[in-house]
């Protein structure tokens, strides 16, 4: 017999197993995109989340993940909103994100994401996530995908992938 | 419904949709492959932005109509773009003197935008100015680029900006609409942004070892549905799948 109504706290752990398609080590709490969830008076469950770029195509996959866990743990009546604001930043993602994405080979975020000077033509520093080096230089501003920079290790001569700050 | 919202937010959601086609026209056709993805990413971002004010939009109206229909229903009259978006996208050097001369007035206009009456258009604005961000750096780098590296280059992106420089004066024209949604707080005063807009361009075009175009006549009409004969053939490439199928869904 499943509890009709669980915790919200027991929701919010079922959210671990929702991965981001296109990054499948994160799960949606490390990328941040998950921002509430209530039960609303008519116990309604209500979950918003938030796209990290507006053209997001994984955001109809996470959706659909996000409503499946939810009927496999016995809840029919949900609602899955987008919210646009406040808008989606890097600077959401958990630790725990942050050291997945080195571990497998991707740069993580850097900075913060307020930082004006990027527009004034400004260059951070990012390590290489292979042979820790900072020695890299960018290729690319768009990578395999709308929330990554392509870059090259000057020291390991390897190619990796850099989650942008935004 | 207010109606003049409405019409506001489909010249947005237009600039942003038929900016984004034109670009995906690259997909395939790109100089060098992380150009190839650089122009995909970013043309899936602004038909990403598209979508989300055509849905502000569609709820406005109340009607039957979602974001599919707004965007492959209308013939080219009833679309508000700017004629700038909606030309050919020519060799590479057009196209990124386009990006960047449209990029930098975004930035601008969404920047005003973050603080729109209308609590959508902020929250969008927020949103968007961070994709924009990038749009202006990746565009940027290829002014200076090829303004301050070959002959050919440099003659190239050169001309690419005499031939576009008339088609800017559009971006900063105040009619009616535009004054009205100015002087409710909702939309942007286009004319106070323009001395910014000039400055900023033509500082990276003199470090582009670029001259910036005096300006002259402009094309004009865009935003009231009079275009150039180049939307027509977008839209119908654009829109052909749904007008032969109706309601045909992946
Ligand atoms: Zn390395």
């Amino acid at each position: 017999m499943v509890n009709p109504s669980p915790d919200i706290d027991i929701i919010w752990d079922w959210m671990k197993q929702v991965e981001d398609p296109e990054i499948p080590v994160l799960n949606v709490l490390d990328l941040g995109i998950v921002r509430s969830i209530a039960w609303s008076p008519e116990q309604v469950l209500e979950i918003s989340i938030t796209p990290t770029y507006s053209g997001c195509p994984a955001m109809k996959t996470i959706e659909t993940d996000i409503g499946e866990i939810l009927e496999e743990n016995g809840i029919t009546r949900y609602q899955i909103k987008t919210v646009l604001a406040p808008a989606w930043t890097t600077d959401w993602m958990s630790e725990e994100g942050r050291l997945k994405l080195h571990q497998v080979g991707i740069a993580p975020p850097v900075g913060v994401s307020a930082d004006k000077g990027l527009l004034m033509g400004k260059i951070r520093t990012v390590r290489c996530p292979i042979c820790g080096s900072e020695d890299t230089s960018m290729i690319s501003q768009f990578g395999s995908t709308a929330c990554k920079a392509l870059y090259r290790c000057e020291n390991c001569l390897e190619p990796f992938d850099h989650f942008k700050c935004i | 419904m207010q109606k003049e919202l409405f019409d506001y937010i489909l010249r947005l959601a237009d600039n942003s949709l038929i900016h984004g086609q034109r670009l995906a026209e690259w997909c395939g056709h790109g100089p060098v492959l992380e150009e190839d993805i650089a122009l995909s990413n970013t043309a899936l971002d602004f038909i990403g932005q598209a979508t989300n004010l055509y849905k502000y939009a569609a709820e406005l109206e109340g009607q039957d109509r979602d974001e599919d229909q707004i965007a492959f229903l209308r013939d080219a009259d009833a679309y508000f773009n700017l004629i700038l978006l909606e030309q050919p996208n020519g060799d590479y050097a057009f196209t990124m003197a386009r990006q960047f001369l449209f990029t930098m007035w975004y930035y601008l206009v969404l920047e005003q935008l973050t603080n729109s009456k209308d609590s959508f258009l902020s929250g969008f604005a927020q949103k968007s100015i961070k994709e924009v961000k990038y749009h202006v750096i990746h565009s940027r780098d290829w002014i200076l680029r090829m303004g301050d590296g070959t002959e050919e280059s440099h003659q190239r992106i050169q001309s690419a900006f005499d031939s576009i420089w008339e088609y800017t004066p559009e971006m900063f024209e105040m009619d009616d609409l535009e004054k009205q949604m100015s002087e409710q707080g909702i939309g942007v005063d286009l004319l106070a942004l323009r001395p910014t807009w000039r400055s900023q361009v033509e500082a990276v075009l003199q470090e582009a070892t670029l001259t910036t175009p005096a300006d002259a006549w402009g094309h004009s009409g865009g935003k009231r549905g009079r275009h150039s004969e180049h939307l027509g053939f977008i839209l119908a490439d654009m829109q052909y799948l749904q007008r032969a199928y109706p309601g045909a869904k992946w």
